[in-house]
Order: C-alpha cells, then sequence, then structure tokens
C-alpha cells in the first residue's frame, strides 16, 4: 500500500489547531498579554489554512473520480445492531471520521481563509475591548466546530460541529453580557436554532432507520439498495426534517428571526458567523446531503420556493433599515435564500460557488461596515453618518467594491454566482427566476442606499464625533483589501462558458452531487440557447444598474423624496418597517404562550406538586405523628410510668428504713449482730445439753 | 500476771463505750474518736490474746490496725473538712441526703 499524500492523511488536524489554542485562551487566556493571544489564535487557523491548501492541491492532483478521501480515526458509538424501518438489520457506525472531496475541500478553504482574514481583523477592531482573550478563545473554538461540521464524514458528526457554531454563536452574539439586548438576542439565537435542530436530529434518526447509515457516502449506495423510488414519502419527510434544520441554521423562513438580532454581537463576529461560514451550514448541509433532495422533487420545490420567498421578503426589509448592521443582516438572509433557490432547482453547484462569493463579499461588507462603526465612535445609525468617502477612502472604496459584487455587477464575483443561480432557476421555473430577479433589484437598491447614506451627500455625523473621524489601523485595512480582491476576482475561478471560460469550479464540484437513477435530461446551460443567457444576463444587469441609479436619485439628487414615498405609502411603509411584524407575531403565538405554559406549569408546580404533594404528605405525617405522639404519652409510656408507680406504692415501707443516717444503719448493724449473737450463744448452749 | 479476762473485761468496756457513743453523738467528729475506741478495743483484745499464746502474730497485726487507725482518721476528717465547706454543719443527723 502506497504511502498516503500528507496533507490528505492529517486532514484531521485541521479544526485541532483552533482547539488546541481555544482550550488554551479558555483556561489561561487570562494570563496572557494580547499580543501573546493575537498571534497564538491568528497562527493557529493560519496553520489550519496552510493544511486546508495543502489537502486542496493533493485533492486535485488526484483523478477527478477518486477525490474522495476518508481518514476514520476511531469508532465513536460502537452501538451493534438494530432493525431498520422495513425489517432488515444494520450495524450503527458512527465514527469519528473526517472526510475530504471537493464539496468540503472548498468549504475548509473558505472557513479557514476568511476565518483568518477575520482574526486578523478582529485583533485590530478588538484592540481595546475587555475579555480579549474569551474573545479570541471563542472565536476559536467557533472555528474548530465549524471545521468539524464540514470535515465529518457522517451526520453525527456532522450535528456535532453543527451544535458546537450554535454554541459560540450564542457566546459571541451575547458577547457584550451585561448588556441586556445582547444578552436576549444570544438566548434568541439559540432558542430558535434549537428547534431547527430538533428537525435536523429527528431526521437523522429517520436516516439511520430507514437507509440504515448515516455515512455520507454510504447514504447514495444505501438508497440505490433500498430501491427507493423517486417521490418516495419517506425521503421526502427525511429531506424536509434537514430543511427544517437548515432553516433555523441558515435563517430562512420562518426561522430567521434570530439573525437580525444577532447583530449584538461585536462586527468581527458578524462577518465570520453571521455572514461568511455558519449560516452558510444549512446550504452545505442540503448539499452534502443532496442524494436525498435528488429523490424528492417535492422537498426541492419547498427548499427553492422557500428560497425564494426568504431572498425577497428579506430585501424588502433590508429596504428601509437604518441600522447599518441590519441592513447587512436582512441581504445575508437574502442570499442566503439564494443559495437555497439554487439547491432547490437542483443547482448546488451553484448554491456552493454562490456561498463562496458570498462568503467574500458579505465578509468584507461587514468587516467594511465595522471599520465604519469604528470610525464614528460606535454610530451604527446611517442617518448619522454621511460624506465619509474622502475620510475614510480605504474603507470606502473596499466596501463599493463588495457592494458592486453583492448588487451582481460584470464581472465581479456576485455577477458570476448570482447569474449562475437565476439561470439555474429560469430553467426550471419561471416564478422562481422572476422573485429572485426582482430581489436582485432590490439588493442593487439597499446595497447603494447603504453606500450613498454613509459615503456621500452631506454629513449628519454629531460634532463631538466629526473630528474624531479617523481611518482604521494597518491589521482591520490588509483584510479588507485582500478580502475586496477576492469579492472582485473571486468568481473567475468559475468563468461561464458563454464568455469563453470553462466553469472550473462548478465542473469541480460536480462529482459529489449525486445523479438520480432517472436523470433528468436538461440543457446544460441557459434556457434554450446561448442568445437566451445573455438575454437573461442582460435583463438583470439592467435591473441593477436602475437599482443603483434609483438609489442614487432618493438618497443624494432628492434627499428630501425618501421621507415623502415613505409618507404616502404610510402603512405600508410602517409594516415593512417594523419588519412585518413577524416579531410581534411570533411573541404572541409561541413566545407569549411558552410563558403562559411556563407560569402554569409553575402554578401547577405551586398548588398540585408543592401544594398537594409535598405539604399535603408534610400535612399528613404531621397528623399522624400527633396520633402516634398521644398512643405514646399515654398508652406506652402511661404502662411503663404506672409499673413504676405500683412499685412505688409497695416499696414504700422498706424506705422509710433508708432514711440516710449514718447512725441509724450502725443502730441496725448492732441490733442485728447482738441478734445474731444471741441466737448463736443460746443455739450453742442448748446443742450442748 | 494479770489473767487475760481482764483484758477482755477492758476490752469490751471499751467497745460499748465505742459503739455507745457512735450511735447517739450527733458531732461527726466525737464519733470518728468512739471509732477510735473500738479499734483500740479490738487491739488490747489481740495483744491480750498474743500475749497469751505466746504467738507475736496478734501484735504485729495490731500495728497494722493503728496504721489503719490513723489513715482513717486522715481520710475520715478530709472527707468531715469537704462536707463542712458544702453544708456548714457536723451534726450526724442532718447528714440523710444518702437515701432514696
Amino acid at each position: 500500500m502506497s504511502p498516503q499524500p500528507y496533507f490528505l492523511d492529517h486532514i484531521w488536524l485541521i479544526p485541532m489547531f483552533p482547539l488546541v489554542t481555544a482550550a488554551v485562551m479558555l483556561f489561561y487566556g487570562r494570563r496572557l498579554s494580547n499580543q501573546i493571544v493575537s498571534w497564538l489564535c491568528s497562527g493557529s487557523v493560519f496553520i489550519s489554512f496552510i493544511y486546508s491548501v495543502g489537502a486542496f492541491f493533493q485533492i486535485v492532483a488526484r483523478p477527478s473520480g477518486e477525490r474522495i478521501f476518508t481518514k476514520i480515526l476511531f469508532e465513536w458509538i460502537p452501538a451493534g445492531t438494530y432493525h431498520l424501518l422495513d425489517g432488515r438489520i444494520a450495524k450503527f457506525v458512527a465514527d469519528w471520521g473526517f472526510q475530504i472531496d471537493p464539496l468540503s475541500c472548498v468549504m475548509v478553504l473558505v472557513v479557514t481563509g476568511v476565518g483568518f482574514l477575520i482574526h486578523v481583523y478582529s485583533t485590530g477592531y478588538m484592540a481595546h475591548e475587555g475579555g480579549y482573550y474569551r474573545f479570541f478563545g471563542y472565536l476559536n473554538l467557533f472555528m474548530f466546530s465549524m471545521l468539524m461540521l464540514v470535515l465529518a464524514n457522517n451526520l453525527l458528526l456532522l450535528f456535532v460541529g453543527w451544535e458546537g457554531v450554535g454554541t459560540c454563536s450564542y457566546l459571541l452574539i451575547g458577547f457584550y453580557f451585561h448588556k441586556k439586548s445582547a444578552s436576549d438576542a444570544g438566548k434568541k439565537a439559540f432558542i430558535v436554532n434549537r428547534i431547527g435542530d430538533a428537525g435536523f436530529l429527528l431526521g437523522i434518526f429517520l436516516t439511520s432507520a430507514l437507509l440504515g447509515t448515516i455515512r455520507f457516502v454510504e447514504i447514495g449506495p444505501a438508497l440505490t439498495a433500498g430501491g427507493f423510488a423517486i417521490g418516495d414519502p419517506r425521503i421526502t419527510a427525511i429531506a424536509l426534517l434537514f430543511f427544517v434544520g437548515a432553516t433555523g441554521k441558515s435563517a430562512q423562513i420562518p426561522l430567521y428571526v434570530w439573525l437580525p438580532d444577532a447583530m449584538e454581537g461585536p462586527t468581527p463576529v458578524s462577518a465570520l458567523i453571521h455572514a461568511a461560514t455558519m449560516v452558510t451550514a444549512g446550504v452545505y448541509m442540503v448539499t452534502r446531503t443532496n442524494a436525498i433532495y435528488q429523490l424528492s422533487p417535492k422537498a426541492m420545490g419547498v427548499v427553492a420556493l422557500v428560497g425564494a420567498i426568504t431572498a425577497l421578503f428579506a430585501a424588502s426589509m433590508g429596504v428601509v433599515q437604518n441600522d447599518i448592521k441590519k441592513v447587512l443582516a436582512y441581504s445575508t438572509v437574502s442570499q442566503l435564500g439564494y443559495m437555497f433557490l439554487a439547491c432547490g432547482v437542483g443547482a448546488f453547484t451553484a448554491g456552493i460557488f454562490h456561498l463562496m462569493t458570498h462568503a467574500f463579499f458579505k465578509g468584507l461588507l461587514f468587516l467594511a461596515a465595522g471599520s465604519v462603526i469604528h470610525a464614528v465612535s460606535g454610530e451604527q445609525d446611517m442617518r448619522k453618518m454621511g460624506a465619509l468617502s474622502k475620510k475614510i477612502p480605504v474603507t470606502y472604496w473596499t466596501m463599493l467594491i463588495a457592494a458592486l459584487a453583492i448588487a451582481g455587477i460584470f464581472p465581479f464575483a456576485g455577477f458570476i454566482s448570482k447569474d449562475l443561480i437565476l439561470g439555474k432557476a429560469y430553467e426550471k421555473d419561471a416564478l422562481l427566476w422572476a422573485i429572485g430577479y426582482f430581489t436582485a433589484g432590490m439588493t442593487a437598491f439597499y446595497m447603494f442606499r447603504l453606500i450613498f447614506m454613509t459615503f456621500h451627500g452631506t454629513s449628519r455625523v454629531d460634532h463631538e464625533v466629526e473630528h474624531h473621524i479617523h481611518e482604521s489601523p494597518k491589521s482591520m485595512l490588509v483584510p479588507l483589501v485582500i478580502l475586496a480582491a477576492l469579492s472582485f476576482v473571486g468568481g473567475w475561478i468559475s468563468w461561464p462558458e458563454i464568455f469563453g471560460g470553462n466553469s472550473h469550479f462548478i465542473h469541480f464540484l460536480s462529482s459529489v452531487v449525486a445523479v438520480p437513477h432517472e436523470a433528468r435530461i436538461e440543457p446544460v446551460k441557459g434556457p434554450g440557447s446561448e442568445h437566451g443567457e445573455i438575454f437573461l444576463m442582460i435583463l438583470s444587469e439592467g435591473l441593477v444598474i436602475l437599482g443603483i441609479l434609483f438609489a442614487w436619485f432618493l438618497y443624494v439628487k432628492r434627499t428630501d423624496l425618501p421621507q415623502k414615498i415613505a409618507n404616502s405609502f404610510g402603512g405600508f411603509y410602517k409594516l415593512v418597517y417594523n419588519k412585518y411584524y413577524v416579531d410581534q407575531l411570533y411573541d404572541a403565538l409561541f413566545v407569549n404562550r411558552a410563558k403562559d405554559l411556563g407560569l402554569a406549569l409553575g402554578a401547577f408546580d405551586r398548588n398540585v406538586i408543592d401544594g398537594l404533594g409535598v405539604n399535603g404528605a408534610g400535612w399528613l405525617t404531621r397528623s399522624i405523628s400527633k396520633v402516634s405522639m398521644w398512643w405514646d404519652t399515654w398508652i406506652v409510656d402511661g404502662s411503663v410510668r404506672l409499673g413504676a408507680r405500683i412499685v412505688w406504692i409497695f416499696s414504700y415501707p422498706i424506705r422509710l428504713i433508708q432514711d440516710g443516717l449514718v447512725q441509724s444503719y450502725m443502730l441496725l448493724i448492732v441490733i442485728g449482730l447482738i441478734g445474731f449473737f444471741g441466737y448463736y450463744f443460746y443455739m450453742a448452749r442448748h446443742a450442748i445439753h | 500476771m494479770v489473767p487475760v479476762d481482764h483484758y477482755l473485761w477492758l476490752s469490751l468496756a471499751l467497745f460499748t463505750i465505742g459503739v455507745i457513743g457512735v450511735l447517739t453523738r450527733r458531732n461527726v467528729i466525737i464519733i470518728l474518736m468512739s471509732i477510735e475506741l473500738i479499734l483500740n478495743a479490738v487491739n488490747i483484745n489481740l495483744v491480750a490474746f498474743s500475749h497469751m499464746f505466746g504467738n507475736v502474730d496478734g501484735q504485729v497485726f495490731a500495728i497494722f490496725i493503728i496504721t489503719d487507725a490513723a489513715a482513717e482518721a486522715a481520710v475520715g476528717l478530709g472527707i468531715i473538712l469537704a462536707f463542712f465547706r458544702n453544708r456548714e454543719t457536723l451534726l450526724a443527723d442532718e447528714m440523710d441526703m444518702l437515701k432514696w
């Protein structure tokens, strides 16, 4: 057996580096200086990145059919055999195993690469914050969990990472835990995610019970061996349960409500966890289990529809937000909707491609927003910004590039990935395409509304803040510039074929997408013809440019207009501004009902368990003991005392003799002696005669 | 040569005086002194018989009893002293706590 390539054989080390530094931070971090913390934590992520790059090259070097590599460290849960739902007997296998293939390769590169840049950025951003080591400890713990998630070779280990990132997300959203809104947001994120996780966990159970395996590489063959037909309701159930998990983690309708609140966390956290990596875990998971989804057109339809509606719905809320991070949060929800739209129409590779480009430009947008917030002394309201482009030029230019990328301007990264998705959606269903198309226009509008409100027009910055405005330190600007470059060229690795490219990236990934037994025959490219594809692109470019111009008109040219429009749309504006009252609706329907249930259970506890049960038992015991005590006092003790009394009475004459006077005792002795001797002599005399 | 029965009469007289003293006197110190009389009556008996039988054992025994009487006087006076400190009395008929 030939020796395995080094980086593939040591793939399991990638998550371990951040784990080690996380442990060091959380146990000893308090004693380390900020500089050592920065070097250790960023360094461990950088080593992970080096290993990821190494693994990538060794994967690429292999022939395209053999690009799945599994490294099983040990068997994790040796649970023995069990009966499947159809009566077959299977052995339950859950390993501590790692799988590297093109899909996890891309994810690992994105996570470690963007993660490293954000670590570097954080060393500047968090420099003056308390709990520096705690922040980096959590961040590295997150990196470990996320890498476990994308490298796991089975569903259960993926779930470990899945829960790990959820925990770190909770810890980091609530990083400023002394602020009530932050700790509330952390709790909200955690609880909403639990709802999704319950679905995901049920999905894993059902997979195990139906297919007899939870290893990704064995799911496809198990589906074939089980003879499941397309549209099998059991498969649809699994797919939908998985999707419930994905809606929680990836903030889709109806579980998206936690993500906007999650902006309470430090901005690098928003960039890393709530834009670039963790929230895309749902998309990754759906792609990873695409063999199951391919068998269920209904579930695919649900995924596509939920994705499309979320994209539109979130974008509409992004349009009216005034908090710079909230705009980006809704934008993230919207872009995640795009990714699910891609998965739902069967273009899993396009979804992952958009995931990657999104990680670049959305990570950049958040980091740049952090830089802006840093410059204006912590202000997040865009109504108190404006005309910043000259004062913080690096931030301005990098953010502009990111905005162009997310809006989908040719040839930025976002253009290529988004138009790939829209093209695939058009092939599938014109309505889905229309929603996605309209959303693209809104995306361009709200992104440039953000740019114009923040960087152009007249300055609305408070006076005392005005002269503090300064460009961020180098440690923050360098990651911005690198991410800006990636946002620009990142899409080129999959240059569309109609422009003379060859979609490298898509081909690289396609090996992980299973082909259903009755492969749908579809045109490889655009709707009908090359002209159609070009036409669609021009159409969406037109709408995007229109959106940008509209934003320019409203927020630079005629700044009085937005207020008038808001007034004339009174009711509708209020509805959207208050986020469609979804939070209030959830409060009324679920949160307050859960609280009512808690109060009712509390009352039950107090009155029935404590009142009737515990206090009742206490009362009963006391009553019984009273009877028992009466019996003891009068019957048991009474009989004893009666005996004593009888003895006392009969002993009275004898007691008279014992008067305690020595002389009377002596007298008795003398009388006794005289009596004794008298008797003795009397007897002696008579015995003689 | 004094016949032995003289000694015995003397001893009996002393013994009787002692017993009557112990039984009738109220002061404990007098009672203690009466006990000494009883002991000495016994000593006279012992010495008399020792002389009569020409055996020295009786005299040795008498010396032991004298020693014992001294020890007894010491302990007895100690008890009386301690008792007086507590009850401020030396009258035997007031010492009646040793009963039921």
